[in-house]
């Protein structure tokens, strides 16, 4: 088995320098840090440029860390501060569907709820914020798969769990339903989950177009769907527009 | 797309300390539109803040322009424009030509100082007007531009120039009509509380000409109709920032209060209509007055180090790059460890009120980490809170039962959870978050008969979350006393040389 890889070695170092601190570093700046010679360092950085893990400032000339490096870590977005983002949107979201609101980003193959707002009658509810559920049995879930760069990294895992008999277990249905999300932009679970349940999302992007979560509604069948079992089309363009309303406070494009 | 009929929206302005915002609401209380711009700090010596009156003015209207625009709306579309504003922030402008005289000097500014020890004791016009003396109030504010601009006095005793906060210059700017409306009127120092007019004593002891002064008018009633960018729209509401989310969280009654969570939080509760003077370091203002109806009163609990301490935090000392981070590094552990974070920046508030006290950390040990800071930096908005609350049950005889919050620091579940514990009753979050601007269009509304009645407002309140304590009884009192001791370590830190420069 061969040793470890040098230049692999000083590019991690390097990554690690840049992300120990809260500023930008210029190249002699590293190569002393580092006690590289400054071509050397250089060398990585424009590897580093290339694939996206650094970038250089065009006023200063300095590095920091790049937005792909981000892409593939997994708090990519802190949810705390995708909550404190959204807040506006999801309560209008709220008051417009009159159905409660979440808010999920992926964690390990599941949808973490990093926030929930009541549904707005008043009654007894409890707060949700930390629960964890099913991705592929969700449109929470689903929204963020649809995106997600991993893909169906879940395949890997024991099958695909059955909550009620809609729920999606096959893998190439999965990837079909999937397709279909990605291709109409947001995603819904017909009493796939729970029994006379409901849910719809659309994706939450940021300024680089990478989702960095979902944003849906659930509540009873009959006020979610119409008597063909299909998402009323009023709260499905709510829920859409709630999540560009957020995307666009992420500083997305408005579109 | 939805269509939708004309004049089926509210807009208000909310011209902030850092920033001025539009929001547009329906008929439901739902946000259809936000803009947002802020404006610069002046800061021309230490301890002065001043605004630009004419950059706040082309602010404001580029958020109604921006905000229509995002909800592809017209001026056509709005029914009403309420406003709600920084209080206090004073303005003294030419009627001639509308020229500002000089900056506006903003609500922290302490260049009143020396002005307001010379006024005399601390509570010699708290009977009538509620408020202590201190540097905050407006009127001496305009006392110092009239003893510092040159010519001033003599052209505002001639009726040349005029005096105004900011809901004022936003009117006047708008229909060419000079009135403010109760609230902020009540937080100059020159109202009197019962007459809810100019009194002839405050108003001859801080030495300002009558000639200068703003009609007071309610703070929900048709001022006049706009022209310019919000052409025929009619400005109907004005409300202090803190007044307009006790209006927007619908505290419509004797009892029910809020407290809004921003750099710093204020605690207001509704105490009817007869003005209470408080016991506890408190402060009696106006809480709203609605067209030809009594006003309705509110004692005031200002905490001045909350959200600030987090900003703090977050810039000074560089451990999360925002402030909802805050609540992440804080989760990295289970408690604060036994530390205790006094946040006594410029000294201790209500119900203390001691200058010469400064910020400690207390309870130190080396088992401290990052995260443990975190939750004390958190805490401590918690238990100010409390402070305020126990002062506020004193004064008004009834027990809290419920907490309505809002504003920024709602976010952070994790400061919710622990404040319900602290206080050991609800807390609440209403849908709307921003009850500021609710207030302040839900005022307008009212005014025009877009809203029936404030029976219709509450149906438009509902509960977004809800924190219920967990914590019991003998840690809460354990941490109360110790937040206690860590608040005693703060007092007698300034000695007299302390300010010799």
């Amino acid at each position: 088995m061969p040793g470890p890889i040098q230049s692999i070695e000083r590019a991690a170092a390097v990554l690690r320098l840049l992300a120990s601190g809260a500023r930008r570093m210029g190249v002699a700046e590293l190569a002393r840090a580092l006690e590289l010679p400054k071509p050397t360092v250089h060398g990585i950085l424009r590897t580093l440029q290339l694939v996206g893990f650094v970038e250089q400032s065009p006023d200063t000339g300095k590095y920091q860390l790049g937005a792909a490096l981000f892409h593939i870590g997994s708090s990519y977005l802190d949810g705390n501060e995708l909550r404190t983002r959204a807040l506006n949107w999801s309560d209008s979201l709220a008051s417009r569907s009159m159905e409660s609101v979440r808010i999920g980003t992926l964690h390990e193959n599941q949808v973490l709820v990093v926030h929930h707002v009541f549904r707005p009658d008043n009654s007894r509810q409890v707060l949700e914020v930390g629960a964890l559920l099913p991705s592929h049995a969700s449109a929470l879930g689903k929204v963020l798969l649809a995106d997600d760069p991993v893909g169906l990294g879940l395949a890997d895992d024991e099958p695909l769990k059955a909550y009620t008999a809609a729920t999606i277990t096959g893998l190439d249905r999965l990837s079909d339903a999937l397709e279909q999300v990605r291709q109409r932009g947001w995603a819904s679970d017909v009493e796939e989950l729970v029994e006379g349940e409901v849910s719809l999302a659309a994706p939450i992007r940021d300024r680089r177009a990478v989702t960095v979560g979902a944003v849906g509604i659930s509540g009873p069948v009959e006020r979610l769907c119409d008597e063909k079992k299909q998402p009323r089309a009023e709260l499905v363009s709510y829920v859409r527009e709630a999540a560009r309303s957020i995307s666009r406070e992420l500083g997305a494009i408005p579109w | 797309m939805t269509t939708y009929s004309a004049r089926s929206f509210v807009a208000a302005i909310d011209q902030g300390t850092t920033s001025s915002r539009c929001i547009v609401f329906d008929h439901g209380g739902a946000i259809v539109s936000v803009s947002q711009k802020e404006h610069r700090q002046i800061f021309p010596r230490p301890g002065w803040v001043e605004h630009d009156a004419e950059e706040i003015w082309a602010n404001v209207l580029d958020v109604v322009h921006g905000a229509l625009q995002k909800a592809s709306l017209t001026v056509h579309d709005l029914a009403a424009v309420g406003i709600t504003n920084q209080r206090e922030t004073t303005l003294v402008w030419d009627k001639a030509t509308g020229k500002p005289v000089h900056n506006a000097i903003v609500w922290q500014d302490t260049r009143t100082d020396q002005l307001v020890k010379e006024l005399g004791e601390q509570n010699r016009f708290r009977e009538k007007c509620g408020l202590p003396l201190a540097t905050y109030f407006s009127g001496p504010k305009v006392r110092w531009l009239l003893d510092h601009v040159d010519g001033l006095r003599r052209r505002a005793e001639a009726g040349e120039v005029l005096f105004g906060t900011m809901d004022t210059w936003l009117i006047w700017k708008l229909t060419g009509r000079h009135v403010t409306d109760v609230t902020n009127a009540s937080r100059t120092m020159l109202m009197n509380l019962e007459t809810l007019d100019w009194d002839d004593e405050l108003v001859d002891a801080i030495g300002v000409p009558r000639a200068m002064l703003p009609e007071i008018r309610s703070s929900a009633e048709v001022y006049g109709t706009a022209t310019g960018t919000l052409e025929g729209v009619p400005v109907a509401s004005a409300l202090g920032d803190q007044q307009a989310a006790l209006f927007g969280q619908t505290c419509y009654a004797p009892g029910e209060g809020k407290c809004t969570y921003g750099t710093g939080s204020f605690l207001l509760v509704n105490t009817g209509d007869k003005p209470v003077v408080s016991e506890n370091g408190l402060l009696t203002t106006v809480g709203y007055k609605i067209g030809d109806q009594p006003a309705a009163y509110a004692l005031e609990g200002a905490i001045a180090v909350t959200g600030a301490l987090v900003q703090w935090f977050r810039d000074k000392m560089g451990l999360i790059s925002s402030a909802a981070e805050i609540e992440t590094l804080a989760r990295t552990v289970e408690d604060n460890g036994g530390a205790y974070f006094v946040p006594a920046f410029s000294g201790l508030f209500a119900p203390h009120w001691r200058s010469d006290a400064r910020g400690v950390i207390a309870g130190l040990t080396g088992y401290i980490d990052k995260g443990h800071i975190a939750r004390a930096v958190l805490e401590a908005t918690a238990w100010q809170t409390r402070e305020v609350v126990d002062a506020m049950n004193a004064d008004s005889g009834v027990e809290l039962v419920a907490l309505k919050v809002d504003g920024g620091m709602t976010a952070n579940n994790l400061l919710m959870g622990f404040l319900s514990d602290v206080l050991d009753v609800p807390v609440v979050r209403p849908i709307v978050a921003e009850t500021t601007c609710l207030g302040a269009a839900y005022a307008a509304g009212l005014a025009v008969g877009y809203w029936s009645d404030t029976e219709s407002l509450r149906e438009n309140w509902h509960k977004a979350a809800e924190w219920l304590p967990t914590m019991d009884a003998k840690t809460r009192d354990k941490g109360y006393r110790k937040w206690k001791k860590a608040v005693e370590r703060t007092v007698g830190w300034i000695d007299e040389d302390d300010n010799d420069e």
